[in-house]
């Protein structure tokens, strides 16, 4: 569950002020917003990449307001991927688990489960130049599900991709939210992903939230 | 408005019937602009080419392997090698954390901070030197040199290429880190990372060639310096004597030959350079060093 009260950021000319909102555990729940409303910086609160001005963010009742990103148990796929160019694809999937110093048996469990749920199996061994755009969405997804998140966070995952391949990945995204039940959390400024893929839709407008 | 309105005041806006559109207009010709370009840019490359034409026909190979023989030329390579590779591996080792800094954080004093560094790069070569040997005059570091000869001594030709090169290489791994999303490294720490960790195991790695850039510019700057080298290190036969030192000492002797032969190996050793790091594929070399 992610709670998140009172939460007031201000940075120059845009504020949002005292935003309130709850998602259950394994909901797939949908930020919509224009460009510059906010919701990109209400994601990065709630990661711990961005400083909030004053409020309150808790993961499964666990107040995470003033923890590390490492230490929040929160997977981010940000809207262009942000795959590290000198790792191989595999290497982006292990890396989270590496960190944590996980075995190898282990580690290579996890990406045979996580490759084939992706479909990324036969991008294995390559770098993320020449990756397409979908594919890039999907080993930035598989990256941010391999260390088993508590929530999972979307920053336009689709915006890079192109219309028929969006569908492809909105049934990808419910499939992968299903099977591993992870409370997710998706900004974008489209109606119809909201619509494709939300249990719940938020918007903000002018700083302040609407359900 | 219907529509048939709106078209005829689209037939209004069209231009007069006396001035041809744009589709069958005739524009001068490129040739004056490229010729224009060409000339002046022409110049340049034209006496850059001449001066080594000039250096290569004025000395002969077997004279420049004679000069090469003489033990304090030998020498002055031997310590212009070791010292500009000293002077590369301190810069890179400042330049990085330093870099790092400046492209990621505001803290107070950074706009200062990177005034400072357009010191070493805006002052007179000799002025360094000076300023260095005005350094080592103070009480601290007058005790200092009591453990460890500085001033007039090998350490002095490390330190005095140092002050220069690291500037540069500094302004090439802020350049470099600037270049690299700090997404990544944020992202990174969502991953399990903690800043350090992010740093070593994603920054580091996609800094590399901006690290070759930085080492090669401040060991082509390490090679080239002088003025610094003369004033505070003095340009003594056989003890603090560098290339770059050598041509002055042997010009000044009337030895125009093996200045001309010392000349022409820096020359050397400066294009081998600038293939070596053009075929890393680094690019924003210049941009990195002027900026």
């Amino acid at each position: 569950m992610i709670q998140v009260k009172d939460l007031t950021i201000r940075n120059g000319a845009f504020s949002i002020e005292k935003v309130n909102f709850t998602i259950e555990t394994g909901a797939y729940a949908v930020l919509m917003g224009s460009t510059g409303s906010g919701k990109t910086s209400i994601l990065e609160v709630l990661c711990g990449i961005k400083k909030m001005d004053s409020g309150s963010v808790s993961i499964m009742n666990r107040d995470v307001s003033k923890l590390k990103p490492a230490e929040r148990n929160i997977g981010l796929v940000p809207q262009d991927g942000a795959l590290f160019s000198t790792m191989t694809v595999r290497e982006q999937l292990s890396f989270p688990l590496t960190i944590r110093s996980w075995k190898s048996a282990a580690i290579n469990k996890r990406i045979d489960e996580l490759a084939p749920l992706l479909r990324i199996t036969h991008l294995l061994g390559r770098l993320p130049q020449g990756l397409s755009g979908g594919e890039a969405q999907r080993v930035a997804l598989g990256r941010a599900l391999s260390f088993y998140p508590e929530v999972l966070c979307l920053d336009e995952p689709l915006s890079a991709t192109d219309e028929e391949m969006r569908v492809e990945m909105y049934e990808l995204l419910r499939t992968v939210q299903k099977s591993t039940g992870v409370t997710t959390l998706h900004v974008t400024h489209s109606q119809a992903e909201a619509k494709a893929l939300g249990d719940r839709c938020f918007t903000i407008r002018n700083g302040k939230l609407g359900e | 408005m219907g529509l048939q309105s709106e078209v005829s005041s689209i037939e209004k806006a069209q231009p007069p019937a006396t001035q041809a559109s744009p589709a069958h207009t005739r524009v001068a010709s490129d040739a004056p602009f490229y010729t224009g370009m060409i000339l002046i840019g022409g110049f340049y490359i034209f006496m850059i080419v001449a001066m080594l034409v000039a250096d290569l026909k004025y000395t002969s190979i077997p004279h420049i392997f004679d000069a090469l023989k003489s033990p304090e030329i030998a020498y002055s390579i031997k310590l212009s090698l070791v010292s500009c590779t000293f002077t590369t591996l301190l810069s890179v080792w400042v330049a990085v954390p330093l870099g790092y800094l400046l492209s990621r954080h505001k803290f107070p004093f950074s706009s200062l901070v990177d005034a400072l560094l357009d010191i070493p790069i805006v002052l007179p070569p000799l002025v360094v030197g000076l300023s260095l040997l005005i350094l080592f005059q103070t009480p601290a570091f007058r005790k200092l040199e009591e453990f460890i000869p500085i001033t007039f001594a090998v350490p002095s030709v490390i330190l005095a290429q140092f002050m220069v090169a690291a500037a540069f290489a500094v302004r090439t791994m802020r350049v470099t880190f600037d270049q690299i999303a700090v997404r990544q490294e944020q992202v990174a720490m969502t991953l399990g990372c903690t800043r350090s960790q992010a740093f070593f195991h994603v920054v580091l790695p996609q800094a590399r060639k901006g690290i070759i850039t930085a080492a090669t510019l401040a060991w082509a700057r390490a090679l080239g310096e002088f003025g610094p080298i003369l004033i505070f290190s003095g340009a003594t036969r056989g003890r603090t004597e560098v290339l770059s030192t050598t041509v002055y000492l042997e010009f000044s002797v009337g030895n125009i030959d093996a200045a001309v032969a010392v000349s022409l190996l820096m020359i050397a050793t400066s294009v081998a350079v600038l293939i070596a790091m053009r075929s890393f594929g680094l690019t924003g070399f210049w941009k990195a060093a002027s900026a």
